[in-house]
């Protein structure tokens, strides 16, 4: 079969390349269009880093034939942020130190998005089958089941103080290193 | 048949550093002409944070907010060199390489001051804001972006400092065995509470309670996600994770990343962690080292915690619920 021209949708944006048969969209995303906040982590569908939503629906980027979501739209952690604002989710993750080394930080913030796009008032159990698919070895989940119930409520416009059981320690200074 | 509750604790002592052949790490520091002191390193920042601690750490012995400070590191042809991150010493090394340079250039800093002020060096003292004034005076100060430029393009000086930490080679001697292989060790104690479920097998942790005596945490958010993170892969090694087949059949064994058991998200424990600070001598600020040592204590806790709920003793890991039935099995006469 011959390379063919392939049209997603991506962050919003007509994107058009040549895709040769079966070249997955993860490679697509980081190769062909820059993308390169999806990971390439295990490869085999298992640990979540290259979760991306097609059609609003998280799926693992790394398996996905990049002709068979032709025209589809694709959402990446790159479209999330909008005019370099941190929205609820990604703030969340900073103000509860939910990363560490960050390479999981991607496929687990995609994977909130689509929870809490679809169930505004997700609970703790909600939070923790969303992100089952998602390997994290650093944090342990916890730090990044409270951002996700944390982003929620942010999202639904309650206040975030006082709430229980919020991050353990309070950040200190940021890492400096620009 | 029921679910049987236990607990039980385990404590480590643990080595920061190892220095068989000797134990080095360096930090070159430098300011630009606008007051951004660049730190030099190799030593590489996987996620355990020692860029933000090299940075904590040059604030601090500047005197100068931590907005000052960029940390450059991981290039190893280019950087000063540095033996790696491992054996839990990088806070304990690499700190204290840089503040032995934030101090040489803060020296650097407050003789150019001096010149720019027209008084001595020893009289001046930094607010942690960016000025550098004369004590107890507000009317003599000079803000670190005016002084760089007046260093780079009047008085010609670089601001800037070196600084190496080396642990010396220590070998064993050969009649007793006896060396000094680290710097200072850091203490630390689990309590597991779990429970056991004597038809399944299978081992729940309920609750982990963490105690560390880490010198001090130079940063107790990120020291405080090491332990609980560190607790996870302890719980993930005694529960979980193994190469090796479950049942006795090879095939039965995990193949690849995918039949690789961990913990997940719903498998998690509720943690208490907190700190006593016992600053060590020889320590940036008092620091050991934490990055090792947080997975060791709580295999041992949940193995005597299930010994106290269930009376089985097991001594190899991971506690799968086969391991536990024979366990139990035993215990009743059935084996």
């Amino acid at each position: 079969m011959p390379s063919q021209i392939v049209s997603l949708v991506v962050n919003g944006e007509p994107r058009e390349f040549i895709a040769r048969p079966g070249v997955t969209l993860l490679a697509v995303l980081r190769e062909a269009l820059g993308l390169t906040a999806a990971k390439r982590g295990c490869a085999q569908g298992s640990c979540g880093t290259c979760t991306v939503l097609v059609d609003d629906r998280p799926a693992p980027a790394c398996l996905i034939a990049v002709e068979t979501v032709a025209d589809c739209s694709v959402r990446t952690l790159e479209g999330v942020a909008v005019g370099g604002n941190l929205d609820e989710v990604q703030s969340s993750f900073v103000d509860n130190f939910a990363t560490q080394c960050g390479f999981c930080t991607a496929g687990m913030i995609m994977v909130a998005e689509a929870l809490l796009d679809r169930d505004p008032d997700p609970s703790e159990e909600d939070v923790a089958e969303a992100i089952s698919g998602n390997v994290c070895r650093c944090t342990g989940y916890r730090p990044i089941m409270i951002a996700i119930l944390d982003a929620a409520r942010r999202r639904r416009g309650e206040s975030v103080e006082g709430i229980e059981g919020t991050a353990p320690a309070r950040p200190a200074e940021e890492a400096v290193s620009r | 048949m029921a679910k049987l509750r236990g607990r039980g604790y385990a404590s480590v002592n643990y080595p920061t550093g190892m220095n068989l052949g000797g134990d080095p790490s360096q930090a070159l520091i430098h300011s630009t002409t606008t007051g951004t002191f660049v730190i030099t390193l190799s030593s590489v920042d996987l996620g355990q944070g020692i860029k933000t601690i090299a940075a904590q750490c040059a604030a601090e012995t500047l005197g100068l907010p931590i907005e000052n400070v960029l940390v450059d590191t991981a290039d190893t042809d280019t950087g000063p060199h540095c033996m790696g991150t491992f054996a839990s010493r990088g806070t304990h090394r690499v700190g204290n390489a840089v503040i032995m340079a934030a101090a040489e250039a803060r020296g650097v800093m407050l003789e150019v001051a001096a010149e720019e002020l027209e008084v001595d060096a020893a009289d001046l003292e930094t607010d942690g804001t960016g000025l550098i004034k004369l004590k107890g005076s507000d009317e003599k100060s000079i803000h670190i972006t005016d002084l760089a430029l007046a260093a780079h393009f009047k008085h010609g000086r670089t601001i800037s400092g070196r600084g190496i930490f080396l642990k010396e080679p220590s070998t064993p001697v050969p009649e007793t065995g006896e060396m000094d292989p680290d710097s200072c060790q850091a203490h630390a104690c689990t309590a597991a509470f779990v429970e056991v479920d004597d038809e399944t097998g299978v081992v729940e942790v309920l609750e982990l309670y963490n105690v560390y005596e880490i010198g001090r945490a130079l940063n107790p958010a990120m020291a405080t996600q090491q332990v609980e993170g560190g607790a996870w892969m302890g719980l993930s090694h005694a529960l979980f994770e193994t190469t090796e087949p479950y049942y006795p059949r090879r095939d039965h064994g995990p193949r690849d990343f995918a039949e690789y058991l961990m913990p997940g998200p719903a498998d998690i424990p509720v943690q208490h962690s907190l700190f006593l600070e016992r600053p060590a001598g020889n320590g940036p600020y008092g620091a050991k080292g934490i990055g090792e040592m947080t997975a060791n204590a709580p295999i041992p806790a949940i193995a005597n915690a299930v010994f106290d709920a269930c009376g089985v003793r097991l001594t190899a890991m991971p506690f799968t619920p086969e391991r536990v039935l024979r366990g139990l099995d035993a215990l009743r006469g059935n084996a």
